[in-house]
């Protein structure tokens, strides 16, 4: 059955991709969101066998890479872990397919776009069904290829070219530090295999290795590198540039990757190796410090676009923070609840962002929306919930899953633990604010578009809008759903082995244990905020633009994003160009062909026109230099004897 | 065991080609036809044979199989010995694999002297597959540079309008590490008092202080081949003047004479140099790949660009082998084999381009996949491979040899990591400004998408490409004994000098 889940979109894609011509558009739409809606079916009924049952299984595939004592095999591993990524994974991206029937239908590369979906959803799955490490590096850039070609799908856009190589560049930054990550394991493990690794953890740890000529704790050192990795892809502060950018994609793609799945496998990866990450507390500490710090930043510059697919990109960049966060203090069930919560309220968000967009004649700008809602009201109630689970009002989604995380990071009681709380909640007010910002600013008020696209305001088709119905009920209930099974009483059950905290980490259980205040102010909080964004948005509209100019260096910092691109520009992409000219034309150029080749054939030609130049043809000249050479031997033999 | 000589066979089966050509005359037109008919028969009947060197290979057996000996000139103890392990054995193939493709890709391509550009590559696979054979020095030394004529030749004569510079670069640079090549070939044999390989291999034991000087003088050859920064120079110039095909052998196999000249003779023959010495290749390598990479995403010229990457990916290749790391050598292997068919499939997509719009010329490109889908596919696909995604054959190797390299130096592993992020952005930078944004230049509104012919060359390209990526085990396994003798031989060398060292103190 996993081999059915996996490799279903696989084959479902190659379909599409290469009889798209032969059987149609409607062909490859029904092949490949057929082929979804089984895999998400059969990916319930896994769960319920291995999930709720507790029968963790590995199926052999074949061998991949033998060499030596270097031995990796193409696996499917299902236990806990996957099998909770594989029902988020597969329903949303079911979700997401029949939604992109109705939204792209007036593209004319369905096929295409259909057979990319699929073939992202099989690397996905890959992914989340490793049972090594470099299988979940092949699901991890191969993932990382279906963003590229998903964000440059419209590739005759020089704005989509650039950001899909930037997305693909980035991540490759994060690759880098996976690669080595995996090299350092099986340096110190003899194994890449998951099940070995982790036998081995207690024996490695406080081990050192030697790296870059610094002696340091071995599992530090492979746990900050594997890291990295996450970092590209969850894109955490520093490599996270690449995520507004991708928003150039179609919206459906950015609901199934740029939110829901492929930007939470950083996330899953720390959850998949906590047995690792566990035994390398320093390690966790920068984790935790950077997806604090992610988590605000992201928040603040969520506040200031106007964009309204940046909005939301913004706000998953900060809600992948959280987890990240929560992962770093231990709390990775907590991380996991949040990333499945997530991953529907989030997607739903952006196919309801879509729906507003299709509505508005492909408009993105907030400036040039509002006082739509009567003329969409089906998307506006979608969006209202989607940003209710969001902000974590009440018996919504992410009120179980953000509150359990602050109140792992408050119950850590270490100091990255309270930063991460403070952080935490800081980000929530934000959060709430620029939610119902958007909300704001794109249903309500005057409208701001002009006629004729105000006159084509319409509410989408059945096709889009059940898919977002069907996110909406996860987005309402799975929190609640589930509280119990991944961070409640029967967590420890359900996890089994497929996480491990070490005896007296364990956040996720200390949390149900602190303070009443605590559990208050995320709620307290986020009501705040969104009271604050009714204020600066319906009572007073001029709010914002006085705000703005009284904290102006704050207000550009924020809309220029922390001058992150600015600076990688200057730090990096100039000088690589720059140095590969000069070592082009001077380094190849000058120096070595100089001194080399060029310079041998140059003084070989020199010296043979000056040697030439003596054969002028004229007897005296010969008879002077015969002279010459006798009365310089006549003279040398004079000296010497 | 089979009871005919296959090596030998495969040896020369292209070269009774190339005589047939020869004797074809008649008809301009029927001589051209004739010629290109007989050498793609020839070659194929080539692969078919070596085909059957796979099928008999004993993958258990680490030393040479298929072993043909005989006098050659007694006197001096020179034999005619041929045969092959499971290191030459898919240099052998990859040489005619490319072979018939090469001919294929030149069908209509090339149209002046057309017999004897049949003639120059078959006589080339002659001279690569008897050089992967080869198993006395002199016999090597022979199709080493004999290697090295028809390649000339295919360069000056039917090269671009640089084709005299670059020939001679090529000449100037292979040459020099030809002579000191020569030099040491002489000192071996006066050491060892033969010149048969496996035997000078396994009973010969030269001393510490002559090791490095042969080391050297080996390494200057192989070095100039493979190509290392900075003897690499030659390779721009060669494959930007040389036509498509000549291009695919440099890249497909050429390239690899160096790789497998390290295996064969600096490794085995010279333990105690090579451990002192491998860090001066690590250092080497990896400025070759931090360099050459940023020079790439410098290029404004397709064939220039592939170029230079070649050389990156070839650092990967000698970080590999001088590891030592079972990882190490066999990635480096896969590597080249990768690499000879990602490069040579490569070089094939600039060429397909060439022969539509005759320019290299990355800034005249734009916007191709409206016109040319099938084709962006196939350039997709090399494009990824060549950037080492998994699944693909580029990165196994890749992998592999940077896992080798960790567990030696982690300085040289991360330096040589940096690879794969510059890889990425100049093959993608690349393919963007070929193949993505509008069709805006009018020459390139009517181009024609891949013709059958283009297809069929493309097509095990592409099988392999996917078959290296996702089941390596089928090149992996057989060569797994033969590197493991080598390894073993390696450490016990240097295990026994190190013993002599603590005696004599």
């Amino acid at each position: 059955m996993e081999s059915a889940i996996v490799f279903l979109p696989l084959i479902a894609a190659f379909v599409a991709g290469a009889f798209g011509r032969w059987i149609g558009d409607r062909g490859a739409q029904v092949i490949t969101s057929g082929a979804m809606v089984v895999a998400a079916v059969l990916s319930l009924i896994l769960f319920i066998q291995v999930g709720l049952h507790h029968a963790p299984r590995t199926v052999e595939l074949f061998t991949w890479i033998d060499s030596g004592t270097f031995e990796v095999s193409w696996a499917l591993r299902v236990d806990a872990l996957t099998v909770v990524m594989l029902l988020m994974v597969t329903t949303v991206s079911a979700c997401v397919h029949i939604y992109s029937i109705g939204y792209m239908a007036h593209d004319p590369h369905i096929p295409r776009f259909m057979a990319y979906l699929s073939l992202f959803t099989f690397f996905m799955l890959a992914l989340v069904t490793a049972d090594n490490f470099v299988q979940l590096y092949f699901g991890w850039e191969g993932v990382g290829l279906c963003s590229y070609l998903l964000i440059n799908f419209w590739y005759e856009r020089p704005s989509a070219n650039t950001a899909a190589i930037k997305a693909f560049l980035v991540n490759r930054v994060g690759d880098f530090g996976f690669g080595l990550g995996i090299m350092a394991v099986y340096l110190l493990f003899g194994s890449v295999e998951f099940e070995t690794v982790f036998a081995q953890v207690p024996e490695v740890a406080g081990t050192t290795l030697t790296f870059l000529g610094a002696e340091m704790d071995a599992l530090t050192v492979a746990c900050l590198l594997l890291f990295l990795g996450a970092m590209g892809k969850s894109a955490q502060l520093g490599l996270h540039t690449w995520l507004p950018d991708a928003m150039e994609g179609p919206t459906p793609v950015s609901a199934l990757i740029h939110a829901a799945t492929m930007v939470t496998a950083g996330v899953f990866m720390l959850a998949r190796l906590s047995p690792l990450f566990e035994y390398a507390p320093a390690a966790l500490d920068v984790v935790a410090f950077v997806g604090a710090s992610t988590a605000f930043v992201a928040a603040t510059i969520g506040m200031t676009q106007f964009d309204i697919k940046r909005v939301i990109a913004y706000s998953t960049m900060s809600q992948l923070g959280y987890m990240v966060f929560a992962c770093g203090v231990s709390a990775y069930s907590a991380g996991m609840f949040h990333l499945f919560t997530h991953g529907f309220f989030k997607a739903l968000l952006f196919l309801g962002a879509g729906s507003v967009i299709h509505a508005m004649s492909d408009e993105q700008d907030m400036r040039r929306m509002g006082g739509i809602w009567r003329l969409i009201p089906a998307t506006y109630v979608l969006m209202w919930i989607g940003s209710l689970a969001l902000a974590g009002l009440p018996f919504f989604a992410g009120f179980y899953s953000k509150d359990i995380i602050l109140e792992a990071a408050f119950a850590a009681h270490t100091p990255i633990g309270q930063y991460a709380f403070w952080l935490g909640l800081a980000a929530a007010v934000m959060t709430a604010f620029y939610s119902w910002r958007l909300l704001f600013l794109t249903f309500h008020g005057t409208p701001r578009a002009d006629e004729r696209v105000m006159a084509h305001v319409h509410e989408s088709p059945l096709v889009m809008l059940v898919p977002l119905g069907i996110l909406a009920f996860g987005a309402v209930f799975t929190g609640w759903l589930f509280y119990d099974l991944y961070v409640g009483h029967d967590a420890h059950h359900f996890w089994a082995d497929a996480i491990f905290v070490r005896a007296g980490h364990d956040t996720v259980e200390a949390a149900h244990h602190v303070p009443v205040i605590v559990k208050l102010l995320p709620l307290v909080f986020a009501a705040g905020g969104i009271a604050l964004a009714y204020y600066c948005y319906m009572a007073r509209p001029d709010m914002p633009a006085l705000v703005a100019a009284r904290a102006r260096p704050l207000d550009r910092l924020f809309a220029n994003k922390w001058y992150f691109d600015e600076l990688y520009d200057a730090a990096f992409v100039r000088p690589a160009r720059l140095l590969g000219v000069v070592f082009w034309k001077t380094g190849d150029g000058r120096v070595i062909d100089g001194f080399g080749p060029d310079g041998l054939a140059a003084s070989t030609r020199r010296l043979a026109q000056r040697v030439a130049a003596l054969q002028s043809g004229y007897m005296f000249h010969y008879a002077f230099a015969m002279v010459v050479g006798v009365v310089a031997i006549v003279l040398w033999f004079a000296v010497r004897y | 065991m089979v009871g005919w000589p296959i090596l030998s066979l495969t040896t020369f089966v292209p070269l009774i080609g190339a005589v047939f050509i020869f004797l074809i005359r008649g008809e301009r037109d029927v001589v051209i036809q004739n010629a290109r008919n007989v050498a793609l028969w020839t070659s194929l009947v080539t692969f078919l044979v070596s085909v059957f060197i796979y099928v008999n290979f004993d993958p258990t057996v680490a030393g040479f199989q298929m072993v043909e000996k005989g006098d050659w000139i007694p006197g001096l103890g020179v034999s005619y010995h041929m045969g092959v392990d499971g290191i030459s054995m898919w240099f052998v193939l990859l040489s005619t694999l490319l072979t018939p493709l090469c001919i294929l890709a030149s069908w209509d391509v090339v149209r002046e002297r057309v017999k004897e550009y049949m003639i120059a590559f078959l006589v080339l696979e002659t001279m690569m597959v008897g050089m992967f054979c080869a198993l006395d020095l002199v016999l090597f030394y022979l199709f080493f540079e004999g290697v090295l004529i028809p390649m000339f030749l295919i360069i000056g004569v039917w090269g671009g309008p640089r084709r005299v510079y670059a020939a001679f670069k090529f000449f100037l640079y292979t040459l020099l590490g030809s002579v000191l090549m020569l030099v040491a070939v002489l000192a071996v044999y006066w050491v060892g008092g033969t010149t048969d390989i496996p035997r000078i291999i396994d009973t010969v034991a030269f001393p510490a202080g002559m090791q490095t000087w042969l080391w050297l003088a080996f390494f200057a050859s192989f070095a100039v081949k493979v190509p290392m920064w900075p003897v690499h120079t030659w390779l721009p110039d060669a494959h930007v003047e040389a036509p498509t095909a000549g291009s695919v052998i440099l890249a497909g196999v050429l390239l690899k004479m160096g790789g497998y000249g390290f295996l064969r003779f600096s490794i085995p023959m010279f333990p105690e140099a090579t451990a002192d010495l491998a860090p001066l290749v690590f250092a080497l390598s990896v400025v070759a790949i931090i360099y050459t990479s940023l020079v790439a995403l410098a290029q404004e010229d397709m064939k220039k660009l592939i170029a230079y990457s070649s050389v990156a990916h070839m650092g990967f290749v000698t970080i590999g082998m001088f590891t030592l790391t079972t990882q190490g050598v066999e990635g480096s292997i896969f590597q080249m084999l990768s690499h000879g068919i990602v490069s040579a499939a490569l070089f094939l997509c600039v060429g397909v381009l060439y022969d539509r719009v005759h320019s290299r010329e990355i800034a005249r490109y734009g916007g191709l996949v409206h016109v040319m889908p099938a084709f962006a596919v196939v350039f997709m696909v090399m494009t990824l491979a060549a950037v080492g995604l998994p699944g693909l054959s580029g990165f196994v190797g890749e992998f592999l040899t940077l896992v080798g390299a960790f567990q030696v130096n982690t300085w040289v592993a991360t330096l040589a990591t940096t690879g794969i992020i510059l890889g990425a952005a100049y093959m993608f930078w690349l393919y963007r400004r070929v193949i993505f944004g509008k069709l805006v230049k009018a020459e390139l509104r009517s181009l024609p998408d891949l013709t059958p012919r283009e297809f069929l060359v493309f097509a095990p390209l592409v099988v392999l490409v996917f078959w290296m990526g996702v089941y390596p085990a089928t090149f992996l396994e057989p060569m797994a004994a033969s590197v493991a003798k080598l390894i073993g031989d390696y450490e016990s060398a240097l295990a026994a000098a190190r013993s002599v060292a603590v005696a004599a103190q």
